[in-house]
C-alpha cells in the first residue's frame, strides 16, 4: 500500500526488537471476543487511477452549477476563487500543519491568522475578530451564547428574518443551557417590531443584514435601543461581499458580528467546509469563543505571533471554557485572507458595486414578466420573488431546463402557505447577461 | 592562451567571521520575511481583474458605505509572494517528522485534493435541487456506510464539522434521548485523563461532569468508576485508546455498567487509527462515538481545521440524530432536511446545510484507496511504530506506565529533573533538530507529559532517526548543558515568544501607524 | 488586625466587617506570570464557597472561592491594567476585593500566618 513504509521484512525486525513475537501481541489489551480476525466487509485497496475513476464517475452524476446559468444563493454564493487563493492553500506548509501551538515554526499560519483577523474587524467595523469559526450558522449561536455571557442575562430574541439554518443551530445549540429564545415570525410584508421584545432581560438582539430575504436594513435605530436597555446587537451577515457597498454592522452599532466569509475565497463546496466569522468589540475580547491570535516579540525582539488568550479555551478551562469549540476553519479563514488581499479596498467595493448591478439589471427583468412580483424595496446580491406558482415546483422545471433558477423559500421554511410561491434569487459576479437571458426566457416559459 | 576568468568554484578558506551576521533586509538567505499585508499596499493597484459594472439606479436602500475600509490594494505577484514567504515559515507533515501526540499527522494524499476539486463535487452548491446532485448524495451515503462498516455501529450523523462538534453532537443525542424517556439524569462521567472538549461538552448539554480516577496501570479505576455511577448519570465520556496511549482493557465491563444504570456510552473517537480495522467500537458496547476525519482518514489538518467529525450512534440513539441526513427515496436520494417524518426526534440541526462536505471527499478517496486490508495496516503500521519509540527511548525516558502502548508512547520528566531542562526546552530543542516536537503536558495526569505519536506513515530510518536525536538531547541535557535547551530553539524563523505579554495586552490586529509614520512604513514594505 | 490564610492559599484582612481578599505570594509564584483577573462586581452577594475571581497565567485559569460571605463593595479595578500587580504585590495592591462579611465567625477556621506559613512548607516538601 503506498502510503505505508514498511516492508514485511521490517515489520518483522520491529517486532524483535519491541521484543514480542507477532503484531497480534501488540494489540492483547482488546478484549479477545471482540477482536476482528479477518478484514472488514469493504472493497480491498485501491490504485490512484481508480479511485480518481470512482470520484468522476460521481461528479458525473451531478450538475455543475458553474456549468449552467446559476442563481443560488440562501446563505451560500457562487463567485469567482482567484486561482492564486486555491494554489497557496494547496501548499505543504499551509495544508499540512497543524494548529499553530508552536510559535516558533508557524509563524506563517500565525502571520496569516492576525491579518485575517485584521481584515475581519475592518470589513465589519469591529474592533477585534477570532481565528474564525466553524460557519456562519455555528458563529451566530456562538454569539448568543457570548452575549449571555457577557450581559449575565438568560433571554435573546431572533428576528424572524434570520436565515432558518442559523436560527435552527442557535435553538440547538442552546436547548439544554440556561438561556432561551423569543422568535419573531419571518415578517415578509411590513416592518419587523423587535424592539417591542427588549427588556432589561434580553442579553441580545439577533438581526441578519441583508436579511434572508435579501433585504436592507438600518439597524441603528435598533442598536440604540438595545443599548438603552443594557441589550446587546448581534449582527448576522451572511454574503460578506455587501460589506464592500454598505454600512459596516459596526457603524450601525453592532456589539457582535457573526458572519460567513464562503463568498471570500471559499469553494460552495456543497455546503461546507465553510468560514465562520466572529467579531466584537475589544472589551468583550475575554468572552469571546475560539481561537485568537496575538501580536508580540521574540527573544531578539522580532515580531512574532502567537495563539493567546487560550485560558478562556477548553483544553484549560474545561467546564467553565467559553465554547466547547476546538478547531477553527483554518484553511478556509485562509483562502479568505489571500482572496480579501488580492481584492483589497478597491477590489471589494468593485467586486460589491458589480454584484450590485447584476442584481439590480437582473431584477428589473424579472419584475417585468407578468405575475412575478419582487418583494424587496432594497437589496443587495439577492431578493425575493412572489411567483403565480409554487416557487419548488418552478425550481424544479428550470432545473429541467438547465436552470440553476434561485432557492425556493419553502425548502428553509416549510409548511407556511404564505412561503410557498417566494424565491430567493441571487446574482453575482458570475452570471453573464446571457445567463440572465436565459433565465427570464426560461422562467416565462415555465410560469 | 590559457583562460584563467571566470567564477571560484571551491569556498574561499577565508572565513574567521562569526557565522551569525546580520542582513541588511532581515532576511537570512532562504528564510524571508514579510511584513503584514497591510503594510504593503499602495493604494490603486488591483490584485483582480473584473469588468466595470453596469450603471444602475442603486436598490441599497441608502445603506452605501460612506467611509473607506482601510484595505490595503496589492497586486497579483506581490500577494502571492506574500504568502508563499509566509508559508515557508512553517513546519509541516509533509517536510518532516510531526509526532504530535493524540493529533495523528499523517501523510495526506494529494489525490484526495485533486478529487475534491472535481467540477460537479467541489463546486456543488448546497441548496441545489436534489435531482441535480445525487452523485454527492451517493457519496456521503457511501462515506456512511464506510464509517458504519469500520466501526460496527447502525447509524451516523454526518453534519458534525469538528471533534469537538462531534462530541457535542454524541451528548446531545444522549440528552435527547433520556428526555424522550422521561429522565432528567444531571451527571456525566470522565476520566480525569480526558481531552477538555469532553468536560467543555457536558457542560453545553448542561450536564455536572464527575472526574473518574485513574488506576497506577493508566486505566480507569473500575471501582471509583462503580461508586460514582447511580440513577442520575446520562453517560460516560471515554477515550479509547485513551488519552494515555493506553487501550482500556475494561472497556466492555464499563459500558455494561453504564448501560445496567440506565446511562449511554460516548467514546470519544480521536484515536481510532490504533484499533481500525482491529476492534469494532460497536462490539464493546459503544453508543455514540465521533471520528475525526482530519486525523484518522487524513483530510489534511490545514494549520487548525476545518475538521470534519462524523458520529456514530447506537440503535438507541440513532432516531435521536441531528439532521439533516441523506435518505434512499423513490427517485434515489434524497436528504431529509427538516425535523418531521424520519427526523421526528431529532435534536436539531448542528450546522448551516449537510456538512463538511469536501471532508467527506476527501476522507472517502483515503478509505477506497487504502481498502479493508490498507485500514487493518493502518493500525497495525501506528501501534508498531509507537511501540518501537516506546522501547527504543524507554532506558533515557520513564514511561509512566508498564507495558505495551496502542499508537502512541507516553513519557514523563522524571528524567530531566534536577537537569534545569524542561519537557518545554527540550521541545524547542527538537525544533532545531527538524522535528516538530510531541505533544506536552498533556494528558495532565503525568507530570511533564511527553506524548509521541508516530502514525503509521514513518519509515523505519525515519524513527531510527528520532530516536537517536532524541538520545543525543537527554543525553545532552544530563551532562548540564542547559544553556542551549533554555535558549533552543536556534534555527526557526523565530526564538521563543513572549506570550506573557501578548496576552496581557492583547494585540489582535493590525492598527494603521499614526499618520507621520505612514511615509516611512510604506517606503520599508515597498522595498 | 492580620492576615488569615485558606487551604487554596486566598488571603483575608479583616478590618471592621470587611474583608480585604486576595491571593498570596506563595499562589502568585505557582501560577507564574499572572495575565489577567476577572474580579466580581460590586454589589454581587457571595456566599463563603462561591467563585469570587478567576486569576489567569498564560496556560492555567484558577478560580479563587471566596472565604467568606458577604456583598462586595469594592473591587481592585486597577487589576485589568496592571494584571502584574498580582506577581509584584500579592498581599498589598495586588488585592481582588472587598466584602462586607455578614458572618466574621466565617474566619474562624482559617490559618494564621505562621500555621500557614508550614503548611506551604509541608507542600514543597
Amino acid at each position: 500500500m503506498r502510503y505505508m513504509p514498511h516492508t514485511a521484512a521490517e515489520r518483522e525486525e520491529m517486532l524483535t526488537k519491541i521484543g514480542v513475537g507477532s503484531i497480534d501481541d501488540l494489540f492483547t489489551d482488546i478484549p479477545e471476543e471482540s477482536r476482528l480476525e479477518g478484514l472488514l466487509d469493504l472493497p480491498l485497496h485501491e490504485s490512484e487511477m481508480v479511485v480518481e475513476k470512482n470520484f468522476r464517475k460521481l461528479a458525473a452524476k451531478n450538475l455543475s452549477p458553474y456549468s449552467v446559468p446559476c442563481f443560488l444563493g440562501a446563505g451560500a454564493y457562487q463567485h469567482h476563487v482567484p486561482s492564486v487563493a486555491d494554489h497557496i492553500i494547496q501548499r505543504s506548509e499551509f495544508l499540512t500543519a497543524y494548529t499553530p501551538y508552536q510559535p516558533e515554526i508557524s509563524q506563517g499560519t500565525l502571520q496569516a491568522l492576525f491579518e485575517f483577523q485584521t481584515q475581519v474587524a475592518l470589513i465589519t467595523g469591529m474592533e477585534v475578530a477570532n481565528a474564525s469559526m466553524y460557519d456562519g450558522a455555528t458563529s451566530c449561536a456562538e454569539a448568543v451564547l457570548m452575549a449571555c455571557r457577557v450581559t449575565r442575562r438568560k433571554k435573546a430574541v431572533i428576528s424572524g428574518n434570520l436565515h432558518p439554518h442559523y436560527r435552527d443551530v442557535t435553538h440547538t445549540t442552546l436547548q439544554f443551557t440556561e438561556f432561551e429564545t423569543i422568535d419573531l415570525p419571518p415578517a415578509v410584508s411590513g416592518a419587523e417590531r423587535v424592539d417591542d421584545h427588549i427588556t432589561s432581560e434580553i442579553a441580545c438582539v439577533v438581526a441578519q443584514n441583508p436579511d434572508f430575504f435579501g433585504r436592507l436594513h438600518d439597524l441603528s435605530a435598533l442598536a440604540e435601543e438595545c443599548h438603552a436597555a443594557g441589550t446587546l446587537l448581534v449582527v448576522v451577515v451572511n454574503e460578506v461581499v455587501s460589506l464592500g457597498a454598505i454600512t459596516s454592522p459596526g457603524e450601525m452599532g453592532a456589539d457582535i458580528v457573526a458572519g460567513e466569509g464562503q463568498s471570500i475565497g471559499v469553494p460552495l463546496s456543497f455546503g461546507g467546509p465553510y468560514v465562520g466569522l466572529l467579531a466584537t468589540r475589544q472589551k468583550f475580547v475575554r468572552q469571546m469563543p475560539g481561537r485568537l491570535c496575538g501580536q508580540t516579540v521574540d527573544q531578539d525582539g522580532k515580531r512574532g505571533f502567537v495563539l493567546t488568550l487560550s485560558t478562556r479555551e477548553q483544553h484549560i478551562r474545561r467546564e467553565k471554557a467559553t465554547s466547547n469549540i476546538c478547531t477553527n476553519a483554518g484553511l478556509c479563514s485562509l483562502a479568505f485572507t489571500i482572496h480579501m488581499s488580492l481584492l483589497g479596498e478597491s477590489g471589494l467595493t468593485k467586486l460589491a458595486s458589480l454584484n450590485h448591478s447584476q442584481a439590480v439589471t437582473l431584477a428589473e427583468k424579472l419584475e417585468a414578466i407578468d405575475g412575478v412580483d419582487l418583494l424587496n424595496d432594497s437589496f443587495f446580491n439577492e431578493f425575493t420573488l412572489r411567483l403565480p406558482m409554487n416557487a419548488a415546483s418552478a425550481v424544479e422545471k428550470l432545473g429541467e431546463k438547465g436552470i440553476l433558477g434561485g432557492v425556493p423559500v419553502s425548502r428553509l421554511i416549510p409548511d407556511d402557505p404564505e412561503m410557498a410561491n417566494l424565491l430567493l434569487v441571487a446574482a453575482t459576479e458570475t452570471c453573464s447577461a446571457s445567463d440572465m437571458d436565459d433565465f427570464v426566457a426560461t422562467l416565462k416559459e415555465v410560469l | 592562451m590559457l583562460n584563467n576568468k571566470g567564477r571560484p568554484t571551491q569556498p574561499a578558506a577565508i572565513s574567521e567571521m562569526d557565522t551569525v551576521v546580520e542582513t541588511f533586509t532581515g532576511n537570512k538567505g532562504l528564510e524571508l520575511e514579510s511584513p503584514l499585508i497591510f503594510e504593503q499596499g499602495v493604494p490603486g493597484r488591483v490584485g483582480v481583474d473584473m469588468v466595470d459594472p453596469q450603471p444602475v439606479k442603486s436598490r441599497l436602500g441608502g445603506l452605501e458605505r460612506k467611509d473607506p475600509i482601510g484595505l490595503p490594494d496589492l497586486s497579483e505577484p506581490q500577494v502571492l509572494r506574500h504568502f508563499v514567504r509566509l508559508s515557508r515559515q512553517n513546519y509541516a507533515i509533509d517536510a518532516g517528522f510531526y509526532p504530535l501526540g493524540s493529533c495523528t499527522m499523517k501523510h495526506n494524499p494529494r489525490i484526495n485534493e485533486k478529487v475534491a476539486r472535481l467540477a460537479g463535487l467541489g463546486d456543488l452548491h448546497p441548496m441545489q435541487p436534489t435531482s441535480t446532485v445525487q452523485g454527492a448524495l451517493e457519496l456521503i451515503d457511501s462515506l456512511a456506510h464506510w464509517l458504519k462498516t469500520i466501526t460496527g455501529m447502525p447509524a451516523v450523523a454526518m453534519s458534525p464539522a469538528a471533534g469537538a462538534h462531534g462530541e457535542l453532537c454524541g451528548v446531545m443525542a444522549i440528552r435527547a434521548a433520556h428526555e424522550a424517556s422521561g429522565e432528567s439524569r444531571t451527571r456525566i462521567l470522565v476520566p480525569e485523563s480526558a481531552h477538555g472538549t469532553n468536560p467543555a461538552t457536558a457542560a453545553l448539554c448542561g450536564y455536572k461532569v464527575d472526574a473518574v480516577p485513574a488506576r497506577k496501570d493508566g486505566r480507569m479505576d473500575l471501582d471509583a468508576f462503580a461508586e460514582q455511577l447511580g440513577p442520575d448519570v446520562a453517560g460516560v465520556m471515554l477515550t479509547n485508546p485513551n488519552t494515555c496511549g493506553l487501550f482500556e482493557t475494561d472497556v466492555k465491563k464499563i459500558a455494561d455498567m453504564v448501560h445496567e444504570v440506565g446511562g449511554y456510552f460516548y467514546c470519544d473517537g480521536a484515536n481510532l487509527n490504533a484499533i481500525l480495522g482491529r476492534v469494532r467500537p460497536g462490539d464493546l458496547g459503544v453508543d455514540a462515538m465521533h471520528i475525526n476525519l482530519h486525523k484518522t482518514f487524513s483530510t489534511p489538518h490545514g494549520g487548525g481545521g476545518p475538521g470534519a467529525g462524523p458520529v456514530v450512534l447506537s440503535e438507541a440513539l440513532a432516531p435521536f440524530a441531528p439532521i439533516p441526513f441523506v435518505t434512499h427515496g423513490e427517485n434515489g436520494f434524497d436528504l431529509v432536511e427538516q425535523r418531521s417524518g424520519a427526523a421526528a426526534k431529532s435534536f436539531g440541526r448542528m450546522k448551516g446545510y449537510h456538512g463538511q462536505m469536501g471532508m467527506f471527499i476527501r476522507a472517502l478517496a483515503y478509505m477506497q484507496s487504502h481498502g479493508a486490508d490498507g485500514l487493518r495496516q493502518i493500525a497495525e503500521d501506528a501501534v508498531l511504530n509507537a511501540n518501537y519509540i516506546r522501547v527504543g527511548l524507554e532506558d533515557k525516558l520513564n514511561s509512566p506506565f508498564e507495558g505495551i502502548c496502542m499508537h502512541e508512547a507516553l513519557f514523563d520528566d522524571s528524567t530531566l529533573k534536577g537537569t534545569g531542562v524542561t519537557t518545554l526546552d527540550l521541545a524547542k530543542a527538537m525544533i532545531d533538530e527538524g522535528y516538530h516536537p510531541m505533544t506536552m503536558y498533556f494528558p495532565l495526569v503525568v507530570h511533564g507529559a511527553m506524548l509521541i505519536e508516530p502514525t503509521e506513515s514513518e519509515s523505519r530510518q525515519t524513527l531510527d532517526q528520532f530516536i537517536g536525536s532524541m538520545r543525543h538531547l537527554l543525553d545532552k541535557a544530563k551532562t548540564g548543558e542547559s544553556d542551549y535547551f533554555l535558549s533552543a530553539p536556534h534555527y526557526a524563523p523565530r526564538r521563543r515568544l513572549d506570550e506573557t505579554g501578548a496576552a496581557r495586552n492583547p494585540l489582535l490586529r493590525w492598527v494603521p501607524p499614526e499618520p507621520a509614520e505612514t511615509e516611512e512604513t510604506s517606503l520599508s514594505a515597498a522595498s | 488586625m492580620s492576615y488569615k490564610f485558606t487551604e487554596d492559599h486566598e488571603w483575608v484582612l479583616l478590618e471592621g466587617d470587611v474583608a480585604t481578599i486576595g491571593i498570596s505570594d506563595y499562589a502568585q509564584g505557582q501560577l507564574g506570570d499572572v495575565v489577567y483577573v476577572e474580579v466580581p462586581t460590586v454589589g454581587d452577594e457571595i456566599a463563603k464557597g462561591d467563585e469570587l475571581a478567576v486569576v489567569e497565567s498564560v496556560k492555567a485559569a484558577s478560580e479563587v472561592y471566596s472565604p467568606v460571605s458577604g456583598e462586595v463593595i469594592d473591587v481592585n479595578t486597577e487589576l485589568e491594567g496592571a494584571p502584574t500587580m498580582v506577581n509584584e504585590d500579592a498581599m498589598e495592591s495586588g488585592w481582588f476585593a472587598r466584602i462586607k462579611v455578614t458572618n466574621s465567625s466565617d474566619l474562624d477556621d482559617l490559618m494564621d500566618e505562621a500555621t500557614y506559613k508550614t503548611f506551604v512548607e509541608g507542600l514543597d516538601e
